[in-house]
C-alpha cells in the first residue's frame, strides 16, 4: 500500500474544464481499493471515480464478471460498495449515492484476491455449467452436505462483507410523524406538488433521496424554465418552499416503504456525506410518518438495452452518461457509442458531442426521426438508423463494438457489421416509471403499449402519482401533473388547495416518448449461444436464463423471479424487471400484460437495521422488571434470570460454593429450619362486583361460590379447548371481592383473558379487575420454623393451626406493617405468604431476615423453589404443559366440577379424543442409578435396543437433584403413564449412553402431608 | 400498519391493538347436546376471507375495550367499527353477517338455545350476553350460502 500511495493516481483527467454542480475549490482526497484519488466536494463516489477515469468497481454475484458503474442514482445494480473501516464498515452502498467527503475509505466487493484478477471469475468461463437454477439442480443430494455446499456458495457467489466488529459504534434515531401530505420524490413533478399542496398551508413533507431537490433535471442543461435554467429554477422553487414554515424538506432521505394506511417509512442520512461527524447528531435517522394523503413523484429508471457483453465496464446507461457529464463535469468516455431505441439518448449523444467526444449513434429504429435526431445529425454526429449494438467486447472495460443492421426488433442482423474501438457504450431502452412505492402500497399497474412500460393504476391508498413515475415523461406534462396532484391532496387533506395552476414555460427539446420494442438484441448465432446478454446485473441473470427458466417451466413471473433470483436482493428489479418480463413472454409466445408483474417489496432501497432499531437496543430493547427487594438480592450476591421481564433471584450462592451446592442448601435449609423466597413478581389480579363468584365459577375449573371469606383455593384455569393455561391460588378478601395470584409469565395474558371473556362473553357480570401486581410485596416463608419467626418478627394474630388453618388469609401487623398472610404453600412446608404494600418490600424482607437469623433462616431462589414443588409433585403451567395438557392428563380429576352446568373448557374436555389412552400423563421418575439426573426434554423410550427411528414415549419435564429425597427425582409426561407405574423407561442420550428410570407417583417427599402444619 | 378508530379514544396506531380474530361466534355451552364435530364448528373453525371480514380487536395497549370492526382484508379499509354484542350497521358489513356459513351450524343454534334458557330465570335485569345477543337478533337480508 505504501508503494501505491508515493505514486498518486494521474488526476482527474475524465474531468471536464468548467460545468457541474462540484465545487471545483474544494478538491478532496479519498481511497479506492487502497489508492488515492482526487474528486471535488458535490461528486458522488461515481463521479470522482469515473473523473479518475477508473470503471472496474466491482465482481459480480454470481460469474464474478468485472463490472462498473451502470446508472447514476439509486438505479445502480453493479456498483455496489464497501464504505469506511474497522466497526464503521458497511458494504453493499451504491457508488452512485455515496456522496464524496475528504478521507473516504473505499474497497470494491466480491473479488478475490483483487478486482483486476479474481479467481472466481473461473464461473464465467464455466457459464454453459452454471445456468438458471444451478444450485438447485446441482447440491441437492445428499441433503446433509447441504449446510456444506451452502456455506461455499455464499462465499462465492455474495454479496458485500458486513464489518468485522457487529456492534455498531453508531448512533440512529426515530423520529413519529403525522403529516397532510407527504411527496416522495423532489424532481421537477415532487417540487411542483410540494409547492401546490404548500400553499394550501397543509403540513408537508418533500424527500428526495439525492443530496439536493431537482431530479434529472439537475442534468439538463439544455432546458429553460420560465426563462432560466434548469438549475435556476430549481433553486427558486426550493427558496419558495424553506419559506413555508408547514413544509419539511428532507433531501438525503429515501421513502423506502409504503404499508397500510398511508403509513411510510423514510430513511434520512444525517451526517453519513460529513468527514466531521458532530456528536450531538445521529447517523441516520427513521421517519415513520402517517401521511394524509401522499404524491408519489418518484421519477423514472431508464432500462439498459440487452445485447451480448452489455455488462462490461463502460457500458452505462445513457441518461447516467448525461448526468455525469453535466451534473459533475466528467466525460466518462472519449469514443462514445450511444445504442438506443429512443429519442431521449440523443440529449446525451448532443452532451457527449458538446463535451468533446466522438460519437456514434446506433438506432434501432430503421426510420429514427424528429428533430432531436435532425439536432444531433446537424451537430456532425454520426447516426445509424436501424443499426444496434450486437456485441461489446474488452478485457476490463470496453474496448470495440461490433455494430449491425438490423431487422425491426433487433431479432436479426440484416445488414453489414462494422467495427469499432470506443471506449463508452451509452445506450437506452427507454424508461420504466418507478412504481415501487405505489405497488408496496399493493396498487395495481397498467401496461402502456405507447411508452411500454408499466404506468401505476389503482390503489386502496390515498396517494396520487404524478410525472415520470405516472409515465408522464415528457417535463411540461410531470410539470402539470406535480402541481395538480399536490392540489388534489392538499385538498383531499381537507384544505383549501388554489385551483389555478400556472404551467411554467418551457424551453425543452421536444422528443418522442415511444421507443421501439426491441427487448433482445441478436448477436447473429442462434439464440442462447454466444456471449451472454446481461438482463438483471446485480443477480447475474442473462437472457438465455429467462428463456431456459421458461422451457423448463418456470412459466409463471412469480416462478421465473425465483428460479433466477431475477429482480431480487437489493436492486428489487428497478432496470430489469421489464426486459425480464418481455423475454419471458417473448418465451412464452405471450404478451407483457398477460405474463403480469411481480410485486416490488419493501425497502425500495436497502435500510440500516440500525436505523430501524434506533434507540431499541441493548438495555431499552425490553424494559426489565424489578422487585422491591431487589437491593437486598443484589447486596447478597445472588444471581438472577429472566422471567418474563422479570429479574428473579435464581440462587445466593456462598463464598466458593458451585450452583448446585447453593441450591443444595437452600433446599435443605426450606425444609429444616427455614426458607425465604421473594414472591412479588406472582401474578396478582384484584376481582371485585357482585358477580365475582360467578366469574370465578365460569373461569375456572372447580367451584368458588361457596368458598368461604378469608379462604384459598387453587384453581387451574382453561383455554375453551379443554387446555390447562394457568393455575394460581385465589383468595376470597369479601363477599364480591377476591384476590386472584397467577404464574409470574402469565399475569398480562390472563387479565387479557378474563376482560375478553367479561366484555364479550358474559357483559351481564358485574365484575372488574385490576392488576394489582406491582401493588404488593411478597415474602414466602417456608419451612418448620416459620411460625417462630413471625413471632420473633413481631405478630399480632394467632399462629396456630386452628386459628390460621391452612388454605386461609389474615390480616395482620407484622414488626409493625400492616401485612395480608395467606396461608398457602408450594413447598409442602409450613409456609406463609406475606404480602405488604409495595413500598415496604425491603422492610418486610430484612426484617424477616433480621428475626429469622436466630432460627436458621435461609433466603432461596427460584432454582431452590423449583427442586421444593418438584419434590411434592407440584407443577409448574408451562414446564409441565405445553397447551396441550388437560386435567386428566395430570390425574388432577379432582379439580374438575362435574356439578358445575358449565365452565371454560368443560364442553372440549367431553370430547372423544380427551378420554384416549394413549395421551401423555404426567408420572414421576426415580433414575436406577439415584445420582443420575436426566436432562429435562430428554425422551423416554420402553426398549433402548429398538431400531432406529425409536418410538417416543415422551419427554421429561422437570429434572432435578433433590438433597431432601438423596436422589435424583423427575417428572414426565409420557404416553398412556398414568398406567405405566412400576414400569422402566429409558432416555438414550446423544453420547449413546442410556438412564435408566422406574415409573413412580409424582411424589417424592412427605408423600401423607404431614409437614404442612410445621 | 392500520389506523383503528376506537369507540373510546379515536384513531390510533395498529400497534396499540391486538386483533381478536373472527366475530360473532356464539358460544355453545357444555350442556348443550351436540357432537364434536359441531361442537369443533365453533371451537377451531375460523374464516380468512378474501374481502370484507367482521373481527374482533381490542384497544390493548390503550382503553383494553373489545370492539368490532368491518375491514376488507384485501384493501384493509376499515368500514365500520361497532360495539360489542351488536351487529354492524353497514349494508355490505350485514349481509357479509348473514351470509356467513356459521349461521346454519348446530353450534350456534345451540348457542342461541341456551341464551334463550338464560333469559327464561330472568329475575336479574341482566343483559343478553354479548355475542349470543348479536345471534339472537336475526339478522335481516338471506341467510344461508357460503
Amino acid at each position: 500500500m505504501g508503494l501505491m500511495k508515493a505514486k498518486p493516481a494521474a488526476q482527474q483527467m475524465r474531468r471536464r474544464s468548467s460545468g457541474g454542480r462540484i465545487d471545483r475549490t474544494k478538491p478532496v482526497t479519498f481511497t479506492f481499493d487502497g489508492r488515492s484519488y482526487q474528486g471535488y466536494e458535490g461528486d458522488t463516489l461515481a463521479s470522482a471515480l469515473l473523473a479518475n477515469n477508473v470503471h472496474l468497481l466491482g465482481r459480480s454475484f454470481k460469474y464474478h464478471r468485472p463490472r462498473g458503474i451502470v446508472g447514476s442514482g439509486s438505479e445502480e445494480p453493479n456498483a455496489l460498495i464497501r464504505l469506511g473501516r474497522g466497526a464503521y464498515a458497511e458494504p453493499n452502498l451504491r457508488a452512485t449515492q455515496i456522496e464524496l467527503y475528504e478521507g473516504l475509505y473505499a474497497e470494491s466487493q466480491n473479488r478475490t484476491p483483487s478486482l483486476k484478477f479474481d479467481i472466481g471469475a473461473v464461473n464465467s468461463l464455466l457459464e454453459r455449467f452454471f445456468p438458471a437454477g444451478f444450485y438447485y439442480k446441482t447440491f441437492m443430494w445428499p441433503a446433509s452436505m447441504w449446510m456444506t455446499y451452502e456455506h461455499v456458495i455464499r462465499r462465492a457467489a455474495g454479496l458485500g462483507r458486513v464489518a468485522d466488529d457487529h456492534n455498531d459504534p453508531d448512533r440512529y434515531e426515530k423520529a413519529h410523524v403525522h403529516c397532510d401530505v407527504l411527496v416522495a420524490g423532489g424532481g421537477a413533478a415532487g417540487l411542483m406538488a410540494a409547492l401546490h399542496a404548500g400553499r394550501s398551508g397543509a403540513r408537508v413533507i418533500l424527500a428526495d433521496e439525492q443530496n439536493e431537490f431537482g431530479g434529472w433535471l439537475l442534468a439538463e442543461n439544455d432546458t429553460r424554465i420560465e426563462g432560466v435554467d434548469a438549475n435556476s429554477w430549481i433553486a427558486g422553487m426550493v427558496a419558495d418552499l424553506a419559506a413555508m414554515p408547514e413544509v419539511t424538506l428532507l433531501p438525503r432521505t429515501t421513502v423506502f416503504g409504503y404499508m397500510d394506511h398511508n403509513y411510510l417509512t423514510l430513511v434520512e442520512r444525517v451526517t453519513d456525506h460529513l468527514a466531521e461527524r458532530p456528536a450531538h447528531l445521529p447517523r441516520q435517522r427513521l421517519w415513520k410518518v402517517r401521511a394524509g394523503q401522499t404524491v408519489l413523484a418518484q421519477g423514472a429508471h431508464e432500462r439498459p438495452l440487452v445485447f451480448s457483453g452489455n455488462d462490461l465496464p463502460g457500458v452505462m446507461l445513457a441518461g447516467a452518461v448525461r448526468h455525469f457529464i453535466n451534473r459533475f463535469g466528467v466525460l466518462p468516455g472519449n469514443r462514445a457509442i450511444v445504442v438506443t431505441n429512443n429519442d431521449d439518448a440523443y440529449r446525451t449523444a448532443i452532451s457527449l458531442n458538446e463535451a468533446g467526444a466522438n460519437v456514434v449513434v446506433a438506432d434501432l429504429r430503421i426510420g429514427a426521426s424528429g428533430p432531436l435526431i435532425t439536432a444531433a445529425k446537424d451537430a456532425g454526429i454520426a447516426v445509424m438508423a436501424g443499426h444496434a449494438v450486437t456485441l461489446a467486447d474488452g478485457n476490463h472495460r470496453v474496448a470495440r463494438v461490433e455494430i449491425s443492421a438490423v431487422n425491426e426488433g433487433a431479432t436479426q442482423i440484416t445488414g453489414d457489421t462494422v467495427h469499432m474501438d470506443c471506449d463508452l457504450i451509452a445506450m437506452s431502452g427507454g424508461l420504466s416509471p418507478a412504481v415501487h412505492l405505489h405497488s408496496q402500497a399493493r396498487g395495481k399497474l397498467a401496461w402502456d403499449d405507447r411508452t411500454l412500460c408499466f404506468k401505476p393504476s389503482a390503489t386502496h391508498e390515498a396517494s396520487f402519482n404524478a410525472g415520470a413515475c405516472n409515465g408522464s415523461f415528457d417535463l411540461g406534462a410531470a410539470l402539470r401533473e406535480g402541481a395538480r396532484a399536490g392540489v388534489k391532496a392538499a385538498t383531499a387533506a381537507g384544505f383549501k388547495a388554489f385551483t389555478s395552476i400556472e404551467t411554467p414555460a418551457l424551453d425543452t427539446p421536444k422528443q418522442s416518448w415511444r421507443p421501439l420494442a426491441a427487448w433482445k438484441i441478436t448477436n447473429g448465432e442462434e439464440p442462447g449461444r454466444g456471449p451472454k446478454a446481461f438482463v438483471d446485473f446485480q443477480n447475474d441473470v442473462t437472457a438465455s436464463d429467462v428463456a431456459l427458466a421458461a422451457r423448463e417451466g418456470f412459466q409463471s413471473v412469480e416462478h421465473l423471479k425465483r428460479y433466477t433470483t431475477m429482480g431480487m436482493a437489493t436492486d428489487q428489479g428497478k432496470t430489469s424487471n421489464i426486459n425480464a418480463l418481455a423475454i419471458l413472454a417473448d418465451a412464452l409466445g405471450s404478451e407483457i400484460p398477460e405474463v403480469g408483474t411481480t410485486t416490488f417489496r419493501m425497502p425500495y432501497t436497502p435500510a440500516n437495521i440500525g436505523a430501524i432499531a434506533a434507540r431499541d437496543i441493548g438495555h431499552l430493547f425490553d424494559p426489565t422488571r424489578l422487585t422491591r427487594m431487589d437491593e437486598w438480592h443484589r447486596a447478597n450476591g445472588a444471581t438472577f434470570e429472566h422471567v418474563g421481564q422479570w429479574m428473579r433471584a435464581w440462587y445466593y450462592p456462598q463464598e466458593g460454593e458451585t450452583m448446585a451446592e447453593a441450591v443444595n442448601r437452600e433446599v435443605l435449609a426450606a425444609r429444616t429450619t427455614a426458607g425465604l423466597l421473594d414472591a412479588s413478581t406472582l401474578g396478582k389480579i384484584d376481582i371485585r362486583g357482585p358477580d365475582a363468584a360467578e366469574f370465578l365459577n365460569r373461569i375456572y375449573t372447580n367451584s368458588w361460590l361457596r368458598l368461604g371469606i378469608g379462604k384459598c383455593r387453587y384453581g387451574l384455569m382453561l383455554k375453551d379447548d379443554g387446555m390447562i393455561m394457568d393455575d394460581g391460588v385465589t383468595t376470597r378478601l369479601a363477599e364480591d371481592h377476591f384476590h386472584m395470584t397467577t404464574t409470574t409469565g402469565g399475569a398480562a395474558g390472563v387479565l387479557d383473558w378474563m376482560e375478553e371473556w367479561l366484555q364479550t362473553e358474559w357483559p351481564d357480570l358485574k365484575v372488574y379487575l385490576t392488576s394489582v401486581t406491582e401493588e404488593w410485596s411478597v415474602a414466602t416463608l417456608s419451612g418448620p420454623n416459620a411460625a417462630k419467626i413471625l413471632e420473633a418478627a413481631g405478630i399480632d394474630i394467632d399462629l396456630g393451626a386452628s386459628s390460621f388453618p391452612f388454605m386461609s388469609m389474615q390480616e395482620a401487623h407484622l414488626g409493625g406493617l400492616p401485612v395480608r398472610i395467606f396461608r398457602i404453600s408450594f413447598t409442602g412446608e409450613l409456609s406463609y405468604e406475606i404480602n405488604v404494600k409495595a413500598r415496604h418490600g425491603l422492610a418486610l424482607w430484612t426484617l424477616l431476615m433480621k428475626a429469622g437469623t436466630d432460627f436458621g433462616i435461609t433466603p432461596y431462589g427460584t432454582e431452590a423453589m423449583h427442586v421444593l414443588r418438584a419434590e411434592k409433585g407440584f407443577i409448574i403451567v408451562g414446564q409441565e404443559t405445553d397447551g396441550s395438557v388437560t386435567p386428566p392428563d395430570l390425574n388432577m380429576n379432582w379439580i374438575v366440577s362435574d356439578v358445575k352446568a358449565d365452565f371454560i373448557g368443560k364442553r372440549a374436555l367431553a370430547r372423544a379424543s380427551m378420554s384416549y389412552d394413549d395421551r401423555k400423563q404426567l408420572v414421576g421418575l426415580m433414575t436406577t442409578d439415584s445420582q443420575r439426573v436426566i436432562p429435562e426434554g430428554a425422551h423416554a423410550v420402553i426398549d433402548p435396543d429398538q431400531p432406529m427411528p425409536m418410538e417416543m414415549l415422551g419427554q421429561v419435564t422437570s429434572s432435578y437433584y433433590s438433597p431432601n429425597v438423596g436422589a435424583s427425582i423427575a417428572m414426565a409426561m409420557l404416553k398412556g403413564g398414568h398406567s405405566m407405574l412400576g414400569s422402566k423407561v429409558y432416555f438414550p442420550m446423544l453420547d449413546g449412553d442410556v438412564i435408566e428410570a422406574e415409573i413412580v407417583e409424582p411424589m417424592f417427599f412427605d408423600a401423607k402431608g404431614e409437614r404442612i402444619n410445621g | 400498519m392500520l389506523i383503528i378508530n376506537c369507540p373510546h379514544c379515536g384513531p390510533r396506531e395498529e400497534s396499540e391493538f391486538a386483533c381478536g380474530g373472527e366475530a360473532h361466534i356464539a358460544r355453545p355451552l357444555a350442556e348443550n347436546s351436540i357432537s364434536d364435530a359441531e361442537f369443533a364448528d365453533y371451537l377451531f373453525l375460523r374464516d380468512n376471507p378474501k374481502g370484507l371480514f367482521l373481527e374482533r380487536w381490542r384497544h390493548s395497549a390503550g382503553c383494553r375495550r373489545w370492539f368490532n370492526i368491518a375491514r376488507d382484508t384485501v384493501s384493509h379499509e376499515i368500514i365500520e367499527v361497532y360495539p360489542m354484542g351488536a351487529l354492524p350497521r353497514k349494508k355490505d358489513a350485514l349481509a357479509t353477517h348473514a351470509a356467513s356459513w356459521r349461521r346454519d351450524t348446530a353450534a350456534e343454534k345451540a348457542a342461541e338455545r341456551a341464551a334463550q334458557k338464560a333469559q327464561k330465570p330472568a329475575q336479574k335485569p341482566a343483559q343478553k350476553p354479548a355475542r349470543q345477543k348479536a345471534a339472537a337478533k336475526k339478522a335481516p337480508g338471506k341467510r344461508g350460502g357460503k
